[in-house]
Order: C-alpha cells, then sequence, then structure tokens
C-alpha cells in the first residue's frame, strides 16, 4: 500500500509545537510588559491649561510644596491650589503676561482652571495623603522628582504592588520628617544612619496595614 | 515555516514600535486595562462635576454661614455662659479687642515649641518672599516681589494683633493667607517673626559673658 501522508507531514507536529510557544512567549511577554502600569501610567504627561514648570517654583526657587499644596499634611486629599495662591506673587511677578491669562481670568471670575489630574488610585482606594508625610514618607516617593519636571508627568507605577512594597518594608522608604518635603534627599549609607532612620519605624509606631480593609472600603 | 517566522517578527516589530516602550513621555491618557470599578460615580475632593453649572464638585459656602473649624467649640456656643463675641475669641480669630484696636496680646502660651513651630510656618508661607532672616530679601524678589523687612521701628512697635491681621488679610500688595492657615498657624507665625526682630536688633550688651567669650569679642 502507498503512503497516505508524503513524508513532510512527519515535521507537521514539532512545528506546530515551536510555533504555539512561539506565539505564547510573545503573548505572555507582551502582556506582562505592556499591561502593567509601568506602561500604562508611567510617563503620562499631559498638557496643562497653565504651562506651570514645577522645576522652576519648586527645584530653582525652592518654594516648599506646602506653599501651594498646603493641606497635604492636615487633609486625606492633597489640594491644588485655587489661583488666588498663584495670584499671590503674579499680581506682581509677569503680572500682563499671555501665558497667565487664564489663571487672571480664573481668580477674577472665581471659575477654577481645568488642571487635568496626573496621579489617580482606583476609587476603591483610600489614599490618604497627611498620614503618609506626617510620618516620614517623603512625596518623591510616589511622585518621583516633580522639582525636576518642566512639564509633571506620571514617575511611580502606583499600582497596589507598589503600594505593599513599602507597607511591607517601610524602614526601607521612612524618613526624617524635616526631609519628607526635601525631594533632593538621598538616604544615608553609613551604618548608624541607616539604623536611625530605621528606628523611626519603631519609634513613631509606624504600622502599616496590609489588610485588604486597610486601604479599600 | 519560514513563513511563519517572518510574519511572527514582523507582528512583533510593529507591535513593539506602535506601542513603544515603559516609561516614554505621552499625552495619552492611561488605558486602564482592567477598570473594574476603578472610576465611580461619587464626590471626589476637587473633582468634576457636570450637575454643577461650572462643573466644579466642591461647593463655596453659602453666604452667612461659618465653616467648621472655626475655634468655637459646640459645647461652648451652647453653654449658658456663652457671649457671642468674647474679648478672647476676637483676640483669636482677628487679632483685636473689642474696640476694633489691635491687641497687644498673645493669645497662645509662648514656648519654644510655639516658635519652633512658627519657623515652620514661616519657612513654608512667609519666607520665599520676605527672606529667611525676615529681611525681605526672598529668594522672589530678583522676579519682582516687593516684600517689606520686619526689621525697622514701625514693624518692631506695631502690637501682635497688628501682625496678625496681615498675615490673615494682607496688607497692600501683600494676599491674605487666613484661606491656608489656622489661627494657631497665624499666631505661631507672629511669634517666631518677634523672634527674628529680637534677633536682628541685637548687640554686644544683649550676649551674656560667656557667648561673648565664645565669639572671641
Amino acid at each position: 500500500m502507498a503512503n497516505i501522508f508524503p513524508k513532510w507531514v512527519n515535521s507537521i507536529p514539532v512545528k506546530v509545537i515551536i510555533a504555539l510557544v512561539l506565539i505564547k512567549t510573545a503573548v505572555v511577554v507582551g502582556v506582562t510588559y505592556y499591561f502593567s502600569p509601568e506602561y500604562t501610567r508611567v510617563g503620562y504627561a499631559p498638557t496643562q491649561p497653565v504651562a506651570f514648570s514645577h522645576e522652576f517654583h519648586s527645584g530653582t526657587l525652592e518654594i516648599d510644596c506646602r506653599y501651594c499644596h498646603t493641606f497635604v499634611d492636615r487633609s486625606g486629599h492633597s489640594n491644588v491650589p485655587g489661583t488666588n495662591v498663584c495670584m499671590s506673587c503674579h499680581s506682581m511677578v509677569l503680572k500682563d503676561d499671555d501665558r497667565l491669562a487664564a489663571v487672571r481670568q480664573s481668580y477674577e471670575s472665581g471659575e477654577p482652571i481645568p488642571w487635568v489630574r496626573i496621579h489617580k488610585v482606583p476609587d476603591y482606594v483610600y489614599f490618604n495623603h497627611a498620614v503618609h508625610v506626617n510620618r516620614g514618607i517623603g512625596c518623591v516617593e510616589c511622585h518621583g522628582q516633580v522639582n525636576e519636571m518642566e512639564v509633571v508627568h506620571h514617575a511611580k507605577q502606583l499600582s497596589m504592588g507598589f503600594c505593599l512594597e513599602c507597607h511591607r518594608n517601610p524602614e526601607d522608604y521612612i524618613r526624617p520628617i524635616d526631609e519628607v518635603y526635601n525631594l533632593d534627599w538621598e538616604r544615608p549609607s553609613d551604618s548608624q544612619s541607616i539604623e536611625e532612620i530605621e528606628g523611626f519605624v519603631h519609634d513613631w509606631g509606624v504600622n502599616p496595614p496590609q489588610s485588604c480593609s486597610g486601604c479599600h472600603r | 515555516m519560514r513563513i511563519f517566522l517572518i510574519v511572527y517578527v514582523l507582528v512583533i516589530v510593529s507591535a513593539v514600535s506602535i506601542l513603544g516602550f515603559r516609561g516614554s513621555l505621552t499625552e495619552k491618557e492611561p488605558v486602564e486595562v482592567f477598570n473594574d470599578m476603578d472610576r465611580q460615580a461619587k464626590y471626589k475632593p476637587q473633582a468634576e462635576n457636570s450637575f454643577f453649572n461650572n462643573r466644579q464638585n466642591d461647593r463655596l459656602p453659602p453666604a452667612l454661614t461659618v465653616s467648621r473649624g472655626s475655634a468655637l467649640d459646640t459645647s461652648d456656643v451652647f453653654d449658658d455662659d456663652f457671649i457671642a463675641l468674647s474679648s478672647d475669641q476676637v483676640l483669636l480669630l482677628e487679632g483685636k479687642n473689642l474696640d476694633g484696636s489691635f491687641s497687644e496680646q498673645f493669645p497662645y502660651e509662648v514656648n519654644y515649641e510655639f516658635m519652633q513651630y512658627g519657623q515652620k510656618n514661616y519657612n513654608i508661607f512667609c519666607a520665599s518672599c520676605h527672606g529667611v532672616a525676615g529681611d525681605g530679601n526672598g529668594v522672589t524678589k530678583p522676579y519682582g516681589i516687593l516684600a517689606a523687612s520686619y526689621h525697622d521701628d514701625r514693624l518692631r512697635n506695631e502690637p501682635d494683633g497688628y501682625i496678625y491681621d496681615v498675615i490673615a488679610n494682607g496688607k497692600g500688595l501683600m494676599y491674605g493667607l487666613k484661606d491656608r492657615l489656622t489661627n494657631e498657624q497665624s499666631w505661631s507665625i507672629v511669634l517666631y517673626l518677634r523672634a527674628l526682630q529680637r534677633a536682628q536688633n541685637a548687640d554686644q550688651s544683649d550676649l551674656s559673658l560667656k557667648e561673648k567669650s565664645k565669639l572671641g569679642l
């Protein structure tokens, strides 16, 4: 009896397996790489209605974060300042500049400037700014080096894994209270300072929740 | 097989060239891959709300209402002995005596901790224009901000209540800060400002012998 299938058919199963493995690998790698907030969120830098430069105000002038984001250490929500805060300087500086027309208009009319929000956690996450900054977690841990950003972009992934990394090892992220708003602060490398900083976790009774209800309600 | 491999490589190359890499800056709003209940129809601070004409979620307080935390304790208000405006309250809230003149009194206990608290607040809210030493040489001076120096006889002799009033309500080109500072914070700044005035207006006779020898005088 003649062969029903020609000889090359023998290699089909092997080729199909190789193809499937390759496709599966590509899909898994692709999803891991692209479905993560490190891809979807990090780098988001929308154009704001007013080209406010954090690099200049916070970096060059070294205005404290709380001059504008005043309620960050008193409230769960860190506020975007009202335009009266802008105008406390810009009624004198660049007072006729076109770039600030929207600010003056907002100040006179009381209509808010429609800033584009960059950092968002899901609505079922109840992040409280005050408890973090008042217990030695610096702005930079979640927002990156905003004082070097001409246009603010999303710098950290702000995923649940990102939160838990710090909630599980607060001693690696905690800093002296005086340095919370200093975005350029570097962790000292000598063992004595490290010990002192790690001691804050105990001294301040820092006990970050790892249970669901710590953040989700 | 060769055709498959060519297509495979082409698909990967085109996917990567379209999607780019992690962390690259983009103006595109982040894609929420699984947006379970991430964005809920609820009120969030400083968020947008299409229900209102100006799309502002936070509403301004209605006229003739008093916001919470205005230093009047509810239990006091409903007490039989409550006087609507006692001299203590007028001093605390406005820095004035009952007859409307600026008060010489200071409503908080004066101690080192309270002055340090004032220093902290001063450095956030005042130092960028008035300078760390209160001499009017803040970092914003080169950009055209005109800020007073505290070190002249007029300001040294003004009552504490006057300084408080200027911090809260502003004066001349300076905008008031009462929307951002609590009464306690403003009074702490008054105290620190007095300390700055004292420090900048001292001579050798103010030093003890020990301090003099330390400085080699």
